[in-house]
């Protein structure tokens, strides 16, 4: 029981981080907010019986990619200024409409899955077997997503190269 | 570690949720970096949903499909905080309202 | 010898050539020479290949290349040179040549010099390759050809817009009888395989009766031609309005050569024409009619060059009455004839008004007997040749035709009488003619007298007219011989009686004045028939009426495309839906990840409509 009750307010926390990150004017607030998001998640991915994918969605996800985000956001040195931008832009003029079309299309997945039915899971699947079927059946699908880090590592090199180059030559200039 | 006893459609609710807030948070916010945050909450979400569906039947298929999700997120993360950088530096800010050279 | 004969078309033509490509940079002297010159060898040539062709009177093919081939239909670049070629070429090159002498001086004032001699020969080059091609294409080849070469030579004087008008109507007009005969090509070509005129007449022969439909229909459609470039009704109008050309161009196309062409198709394909007795039938009735009508009109004209013209109408009218009853050999003789006294009495037309300050109308003239002797006597002598006064060379030809046309079978003596009618008509307009441009007192001076260049065409065809009667054709070998019986010598006293009377009449009216006329034509009905007669029967009115305005009605009405509206209504509907998609395209990403989520609301809510179970 004590399980499911961990669940379910696992489930809250993810939820209700989520909606804060999403309303949050100041980014690093958000980041913050969206990181308690993700340890959340990962502590529901344990409940369920998928303990390598928790670890790896604390440390990539919450780890690698949200300190990616804090490091950019840095950089950008948005300052007050922003944030009060921010909060203007957050008038709720601007998201009801978009609340009504998001409402609807919940209510549509709320549909479907009212049919779904069963319990989630007697028996967690390991690390092994992940690993297993990773380069067994799945090993193309492997490959096809190293391309893809190689492409997004060679892709955000070359943006931020450009960015950084330019700044230095600035930099030189006014020296 | 043995598994709970959580109808699926409940994390499935849960999923559906991220995702709709995520995608809600896609549409209201204009600054670059918000819009990222809502990609990776719904990518995230659709992560929970395989996750949870593996689960289900015991197969460590849907941990596999999250592991792909988590190399999308990661590359994609990369290349538009490195399209932030290019925003702030061509157009001195992140409101993409501003980015619209494209429009009809 | 007769090898040779494709240098007589040659020759003009590259005379036509050279002054075309030299765009009157030559001198004028050397462009008389070239103008004159060729169209006087070929005239030399013809005549060799005459005395060649009387001693040895066999007809004549020279093919000298395959002009194109296209599965079993190869028409060749081929000459046919028999009694019937030889006549119109003589008349052709012969009468060609005096007129392009008399042109010399007609036009030495003028600044298109070269451009006239070059219209004029490549004329006379399309003339003759009209009639000396063997096959019905290349004839419909120098027939287009002379087509052109009219429509250019009508609007010479382009610098007056009437003028062009004339020389589009000239155009038009023949172009629906070309039609008509482009279409019996075709027929003729669908049903014999072949438009050699020789092969094709002799498998006419064996394929069909006498009385069959499809010769019938081929030989209207031939007609159809026939009529249009002959100027017969319905489609006659274009010529009176054709003398807005030099006058000499007048005289050489549109009154002894080009408008005979019908004649002489006619006459080539005689062969058809018999097998359709209908037809044929149809041809002397246009040609009585014709010849009726345009006589009424020209004895009401006052412009001199149109009083000639309906009077060539007329004349060629006669021509069809002779084809039209089947006096094959009087029809031609009596082109021939006509050829010579029409371009006697043009030419010196054109004298008249040369020397009258381009002077038309015949009322302002008057007293030009004493002035101007060598135009009077030709004159006189056209004149006399045009009413068939006796021992004239129109008198035998007219003659001719009439007698056989009385011995026709049926209707042969309303024809004849017809045809007297319009001989009587004829002497009197023609010496209404004289009496009042040459008798009587002067109204306007002559500032000179002809020169040797114009005098010596005249005295020429002068002679030519007087004796040209007692030629003798060398056709005999090429139609059915003619019954040879003769009817009774009373019809001959009547024949020979009526021009005299035309001539008493005119003599009385129009010089003695001892019969007046005033209070006839001064009536009522006399003032209506003059009127209507004067616009030729208001056949012009009527086309206007029928064809030219509604033509003109329909193409103002297209003129603002009223189909194009709807393509229009097509591209302003696209072009608002583009507006509309564009606004779409905002270039905000929110707006577009919202028509994203849209999309995906209605598409899935679509999907739980259709197949509810696969979700």
């Amino acid at each position: 029981m004590l399980e499911i009750t961990l669940f379910y307010i696992a489930a809250t926390i993810a939820l209700v981080a989520t909606v804060l990150a999403m309303t949050r004017a100041n980014a690093i607030h958000a980041l913050i907010y969206l990181i308690v998001s993700l340890l959340a998640v990962a502590v529901i991915f344990f409940l369920i019986g998928a303990p390598f994918a928790a670890a790896l969605e604390i440390v990539i996800y919450a780890g690698a990619i949200m300190v990616l985000f804090v490091f950019v956001i840095m950089m950008l040195n948005l300052g007050e200024k922003g944030d009060q931008q921010e909060r203007h832009w957050l008038q709720p003029k601007i998201w009801i409409g978009p609340a009504l079309l998001v409402t609807l299309l919940f209510i549509e997945l709320l549909y479907v899955i009212a049919r779904v039915e069963g319990p989630v899971s007697v028996t967690s699947v390991s690390a092994k077997e992940v690993g297993l079927s990773l380069f067994g059946p799945y090993v193309l699908a492997v490959e096809i997503a190293s391309m893809l880090l190689l492409a997004g590592l060679v892709g955000s090199f070359h943006l931020g190269r450009r960015y950084l180059d330019r700044d230095g030559i600035e930099k030189e200039g006014e020296q | 570690m043995e598994g709970l006893n959580v109808p699926l459609n409940h994390i499935l609710l849960v999923s559906s949720l991220l995702f709709a807030i995520g995608m809600l948070g896609l549409m209201i916010r204009r600054n670059i970096i918000f819009i990222l945050m809502s990609l990776e909450v719904m990518l995230n979400s659709a992560a929970l949903a395989f996750v949870a569906a593996g689960a289900h039947w015991g197969q460590p298929d849907g941990q596999v499909v999250f592991m792909l999700i988590l190399t999308v997120a990661a590359a994609e993360v990369a290349v538009g905080l490195g399209l932030v950088l290019q925003v702030q530096k061509r157009f001195k800010t992140l409101d993409m309202d501003h980015a619209n050279r494209m429009r009809g | 010898m007769l090898e040779l004969i494709w240098l007589i078309p040659l020759i003009p033509l590259c005379s036509s050539l050279l002054l075309m490509l030299t765009a009157g940079r030559l001198p004028r002297l050397l462009i008389g020479y070239l103008g004159v010159g060729s169209v006087g060898i070929a005239a030399l040539l013809t005549l060799a290949a005459g005395i060649h062709f009387m001693a040895n009177p066999e007809p004549f093919e020279l093919t000298l290349w395959t002009w194109m081939q296209v599965g079993n239909f190869a028409p060749g670049v081929a000459f046919y040179f028999d009694g019937l070629t030889l006549v119109m070429m003589s008349v052709i090159t012969g009468v060609g040549f005096l007129i392009h002498l008399f042109s010399t001086e007609f036009m030495e004032k003028d600044t298109s010099y070269a451009r006239y001699f070059a219209y004029l020969n490549m004329f006379v080059a399309a003339m003759l390759i009209l009639v000396m091609a063997d096959n019905l294409l290349l004839l419909y080849l120098g027939w287009e050809g002379v087509g052109v070469c009219s429509y250019l030579l009508v609007g010479f004087w382009f610098q007056n817009s009437a003028n062009g008008q004339a020389a589009r109507k000239a155009f038009i007009v023949t172009r629906i009888g070309d039609t008509a005969m482009a279409l019996g090509l075709f027929l003729l070509f669908t049903e014999l395989g072949t438009l050699d005129i020789q092969g094709m007449v002799a498998m006419a022969n064996e394929t069909w009766q006498v009385g069959d439909s499809i010769p019938l229909i081929a030989c209207l459609l031939l007609l159809g031609g026939a009529v249009g470039k002959s100027a017969q009704l319905p489609l006659h109008t274009w010529l009176p309005d054709a003398m807005a050309g030099p006058t000499p161009v007048s005289a050489l196309i549109h009154a002894a050569t080009m408008v005979t062409a019908g004649v002489y198709l006619i006459a080539r394909t005689h062969g058809l024409f018999l097998l359709a007795p209908t037809a044929m039938m149809v041809v002397a009735i246009i040609g009585i009619a014709t010849s009726l009508m345009a006589a009424f009109t020209a004895l009401m004209q006052s412009d001199i060059k149109r009083i000639l013209a309906y009077s060539t109408i007329s004349q060629i009218g006669y021509m069809f009455l002779a084809l039209g009853v089947g006096a094959w050999t009087a029809g031609i003789f009596h082109l021939m004839t006509h050829a010579f006294f029409k371009a006697l009495l043009f030419l010196g037309s054109g004298a008249i008004i040369h020397c009258l300050h381009h002077e038309h109308n015949i009322f302002k003239m008057g007293g030009l007997r004493r002035k101007m002797p060598v135009t009077f006597w030709s004159f006189m002598i056209g004149s006399a040749a045009l009413a068939a006064l006796p021992m004239t060379s129109g008198f035998f030809s007219k003659d001719q035709i009439l007698l056989e046309a009385y011995q026709l079978p049926g209707m042969g003596p309303w024809l004849w009488l017809g045809g007297l009618l319009g001989a009587l008509l004829t002497a009197i307009y023609s010496f209404r003619l004289v009496f009042v441009v040459f008798f009587g007192k002067a109204n306007t001076e002559p500032d000179r007298d002809t020169g040797w260049r114009m005098a010596v065409p005249l005295t020429v065809l002068c002679a030519l007219s007087l004796i040209g009667g007692y030629f003798i054709i060398p056709v005999e070998a090429v139609f059915p011989a003619a019954s040879g019986e003769h009817p009774a010598h009373w019809v001959e006293y009547v024949s020979i009686s009526v021009p005299l009377i035309g001539l008493l009449l005119a003599y009385l009216i129009f010089h003695s004045r001892q019969l007046r006329v005033d209070g006839l034509v001064g009536s009522r009905v006399g003032q209506l028939l003059r009127r209507f007669w004067f616009s030729g029967w208001g056949i012009d009115w009527l086309y206007d009426r029928l064809f030219v305005r509604p033509y003109y009605e329909l193409s103002g009405m297209l003129k603002s495309e009223p189909v194009d509206v709807i393509y229009g209504l097509i591209v302003a509907i696209n072009q608002t839906l583009n507006q509309w998609l564009s606004e779409a395209q905002t270039g905000r990403m929110r707006w577009y990840i919202a028509s994203m989520v849209f999309g995906l609301v209605v598409l899935i809510s679509l999907a739980l409509q259709i197949s509810p179970e696969v979700l």
